[in-house]
């Protein structure tokens, strides 16, 4: 069970303010988180607490395909992301490096900044501790869920290799 | 049921005859490409799979293009990994510093990349092959880390969003402003998780350059992949260039489209996307009272030799204002080397740009044109997001080369037409 107080965003948070490319010139997630964010909510790195999570409205993650993006998210402490949409590469990205999202517009609609969140990640079930609801997310196809579960797609292609 | 031109080549890349949108396949890969910022985490990936090579040493391109000529030392220990790399595992098409190229321009000017091509590539504007006729998309990182393992990657086949331009293009009019405009009708997500297929008689007669810029940027509406059918023009490019088989699909005259968008290209003048998002455009008409500090133009969206011609025609026996930076980067070498015989590299210098080696470099805020807190840049980019030219406090706003040429000129957004 997932728990923390919840950052909200609203739609297009690109991958250029999740993690300006002036520093992509490094891969070291400490260093890529202490700028996370800093674009579009220079107080983020300050405020973040291991567990938080954030909650945003439509296409989250929008832009490059610079997987650095989810590695600083996850880096920043962020235990999941809870959106009426993400983008594509950004949920690829998010499946294969372990950062847990769920998409659930009720639920985004729900949660106010600094709300307390608690999220069963394998249920889907999502409840806002500030306010007492309960909202259910979309449940990921059958072969996402096994991605997840094996760990991400590193441990799936090494099933797959025989390694 | 018919089936559309990305549904066919997803189905002969995972041995079915049909597939439907939806449908989770895990497809054959004919390319797998990575840049200086995400191919050393894929490397990182790769290595923790344990797979003693890659799965073809032919069939992996790793361009150093983002910070390159190596912009810092931390940039320079990126390029040294994938230059180990491709060493270790004798990668064929590792291109370094001299040979290389913007990798969307340097593939398929190479090529690399045909017709009928599945392609991933650790970078959002891969897509910009569909030009070819070819499914290419992003992906990240551990995607291209695990694929240079496999040679196979899982999609999920997308709905296709069919575009047809209509109607006979103004002059100044590109395949950027097409996009643009469309960017603009459908929003940044308009098109999320979808395949974008342009077609209709304006995309019959333009030219290579146009569909590349158009596919592109399909990822600036969210899409999947941007796609047109092969004809006598693609025909005409790929001939003494492509590398290997390619084979042409087509979209079934019953093929199922999620949604039909017309538009009538004639009514069309050049588009200005406004920031911080591509889907903010507007007609340059009514954009001339913004004043600019730099004008960029290259990149993967419109740095090939078509763009500098028109570049080179708006800017010849003019001057870049005096208020101005205006930096041109060819898209690759060989770009650069027509651009000097055609004798345009001297018209830039004459009118006072500054010319680059090929690199990414200022439209993703790296190096090569950074702006200030506070500063304005007219771009020939794909992106004019918060703090993407430098400063969060500067401002990009996206155009063809023709007004990113005039407005250098004129110190304020502008067309070709306002010079004397």
């Amino acid at each position: 069970m997932l728990k923390g107080t919840v950052h909200k965003y609203g739609d297009n948070v690109d991958t250029d303010v999740i993690i300006p490319a002036r520093y992509l010139n490094t891969t070291d997630p400490k260093e890529l988180a202490s700028h996370c964010m800093e674009d579009i909510d220079p107080d983020f790195v300050k405020n973040v607490k291991p567990g938080d999570i954030i909650v945003a409205e439509d296409n989250f993650g929008c832009g490059s395909s610079r997987e650095h993006a989810p590695i600083s998210i996850l880096a920043s402490g962020i235990s999941c992301i809870i959106a009426n949409t993400f983008a594509r590469i950004f949920f690829r990205n998010a499946l294969n490096t372990g950062l847990p999202i769920l998409e659930c517009p009720e639920a985004v609609a729900g949660i106010s900044n600094g709300d307390t969140v608690e999220v069963d990640i394998a249920e889907g079930k999502i409840t806002n501790v500030t306010t007492g609801k309960t909202y259910q997310a979309k449940p990921f196809p059958p072969f996402m869920r096994e991605l997840i579960e094996v760990g991400g797609l590193v441990n799936y292609a090494k099933a797959k290799l025989g390694y | 049921m018919g089936q559309t031109i990305t549904q066919k080549i997803l189905a002969a890349h995972c041995g079915k005859e049909t597939v439907e949108a939806g449908e989770l396949i895990s497809a054959k890969l004919d390319l797998a490409l990575g840049n200086d910022i995400t191919a050393p985490i894929a490397i990182r990936e790769f290595e923790k799979i344990g797979a003693p090579t890659v799965f073809d040493k032919e069939r992996v391109a790793l361009v150093p293009d983002h910070s390159t000529p190596n912009k810092d030392i931390k940039s320079a220990e990126l390029v040294k990994i994938m230059r180990e790399f491709s060493r270790k595992h004798d990668i064929k098409y590792f291109f370094e510093i001299g040979k290389m190229g913007v990798e969307h321009t340097l593939l398929p000017d190479e090529g690399l990349v045909g017709p009928g091509d599945v392609i991933i590539g650790a970078d959002s504007h891969t897509c910009t092959y569909g030009a070819l006729g070819a499914f290419s998309t992003g992906v990240g990182s551990t995607d291209l880390g695990c694929a240079m393992a496999l040679g196979e990657t899982w999609f999920k086949v997308p709905e296709t969003i069919k575009f047809v331009y209509y109607g006979k293009m103004p002059k100044w009019v590109s395949g950027k402003d097409l996009i643009l405009y469309t960017i603009g009708k459908i929003g940044v997500d308009g098109a999320l998780y979808c395949s974008m297929e342009f077609t209709g008689e304006a995309i019959r007669e333009m030219g290579m350059a146009g569909r590349f810029t158009m596919c592109n940027m399909a990822i600036e509406a969210g899409g999947k992949n941007g796609i047109i059918e092969p004809d006598e023009i693609t025909m005409a490019y790929i001939k003494g260039r492509l590398k290997r088989d390619y084979k042409i699909y087509k979209s079934d005259a019953d093929a199922v489209y999620k949604d039909i968008i017309e538009i009538d290209v004639s009514k069309l003048e050049p588009i200005v996307s406004f920031p911080h998002l591509p889907e903010n455009a507007r007609p340059i008409s009514e954009s001339t009272h913004i004043k600019i500090d730099q004008s960029v133009i290259g990149s993967c969206t419109n740095g090939r030799i078509e763009d500098l011609r028109v570049a080179a025609e708006v800017l010849k026996g003019h001057k870049v204002h005096p208020d101005v930076r205006l930096i041109v980067i060819p898209a690759t070498q060989e770009i650069f080397l027509q651009s000097i015989k055609e004798g345009l590299t001297e018209i830039f210098v004459e009118a006072g740009a500054a010319v680059s080696t090929p690199t990414c470099g200022p439209c993703l805020g790296g190096h090569m044109g950074v702006l200030a807190a506070g500063e304005r840049a007219v771009a020939t980019t794909n992106r004019n997001f918060v703090g993407r030219m430098g400063s969060s406090k500067s401002e990009v706003y996206l155009a063809n080369p023709a007004i990113a040429a005039a407005s250098a000129v004129l110190g304020r957004l502008g067309s070709p037409e306002e010079l004397s």
